[in-house]
């Protein structure tokens, strides 16, 4: 698939995510189990993400020893925990990994 | 009844404090789309046809590890289907209007824009109350286009040495940080992270994000069951 065809399906099916509950469903058919479980999905989806963005390297292989993104997430996530500001989270992240990388 | 406008101008006013995280969230991703490989107008085309920060980067994340187009697609819906949510909370206050002005607000539906017009759609009743999420949408478009841009042209001067890369998984981490303060949600992400991790190499087609997340969604629904009965 090309790059354009793949963007454009990407599209689509982001767009209809949104369209789809606006224009056909009645808020009836949700009952309050099923927002539950909706409101679980960025806990369920965001670590996949996350963990292997961390443990694995550019090879594929698990990397735990000598790896600096470990304890650059820890600092991240306790600074977000803390301060509930996606900013700081961000930002103490990657400088404590560049510390870790240019100056440890 | 205020006009058209002044609730369009309170949906910017109103969104504006949670544009400061998207700055450097869209300008990573102009950065990154550049560094793996997609030229300029592709990766401007992702912000304007995409227009959604967390579908963009996974697209990014498993096009650069080498995933099949029918698994990006198919993850980039399973992180999509939160939307599904906000379409059947933001519906009932939409329900009366013409097919074009839904398609429109479809376009704008996005986390920012829901979580503040949710809380001014069910304070004001006024028929054009919908006004304030399309301001509040359009303002994140412009920001997240200008930063997409201004990316695109900074990629070529960010030096890969400074591993921006794991700025991806520090911009979902940010995204959760309310999470992290709830006992079933953290089971929940732990649940997903190992899944993930452990299945990477050995769940087929890169489908680990699906996976993981299904896994996660299921501990969801056990733990919350439980705690019911409790």
């Amino acid at each position: 698939m090309s790059n354009w065809a793949l963007i454009l399906y990407c599209g689509l099916i982001t767009y209809l995510t949104r369209f789809s509950m606006i224009a056909l469903i009645k808020k009836e058919m949700f009952n309050d189990r099923i927002r539950e479980i909706l409101s679980f999905v960025p806990s369920a989806i965001f670590p996949a993400i996350i963990f292997p963005a961390i443990f694995i390297n550019d090879k594929g292989l698990f990397e735990i020893d000598d790896n600096p993104k470990i304890l650059a997430a820890i600092i991240a996530m306790v600074i977000g925990i803390f301060s509930r500001s996606i900013i700081a989270t961000i930002f103490s992240g990657l400088a404590s990994y560049w510390f870790l990388i240019f100056v440890v | 009844m205020k006009s058209n406008f002044k609730v369009f101008l309170k949906g910017i006013i109103d969104v504006s404090p949670l544009m400061i995280p998207v700055v450097p969230f869209g300008l990573i991703f102009g950065v990154l789309a550049i560094d793996i490989g997609f030229t300029p107008i592709e990766t401007m085309a992702m912000s304007l046809i995409i227009f959604g920060g967390a579908s963009q980067i996974v697209l990014l994340q498993l096009f650069s590890g080498g995933a099949s187009s029918l698994v990006i697609i198919s993850s980039v819906g399973a992180v999509n289907s939160r939307h599904l949510l906000y379409g059947a909370v933001v519906s009932e206050h939409l329900s009366d209007l013409k097919l074009i002005w839904k398609i429109i607000i479809s376009y704008f539906l996005i986390d920012q824009a829901f979580a503040i017009s949710n809380e001014y759609l069910k304070k004001n009743k006024e028929n054009n109350r919908y006004f304030h999420l399309v301001g509040g949408g359009a303002t994140c478009w412009v920001i997240w286009q200008s930063t997409t841009f201004l990316g695109i042209i900074l990629g070529a001067a960010i030096p890969e040495k400074l591993g921006l890369s794991f700025a991806v998984p520090l911009t979902f981490l940010a995204l959760l940080v309310n999470d992290f303060r709830k006992f079933i949600n953290v089971i929940v992400i732990i649940v997903s992270g190992l899944v993930a991790t452990f299945g990477y190499n050995y769940i087929p087609f890169k489908a680990y994000v699906i996976v993981a997340a299904l896994a996660g969604l299921f501990t969801a629904m056990i733990l919350t069951t439980k705690n019911k009965k409790a």
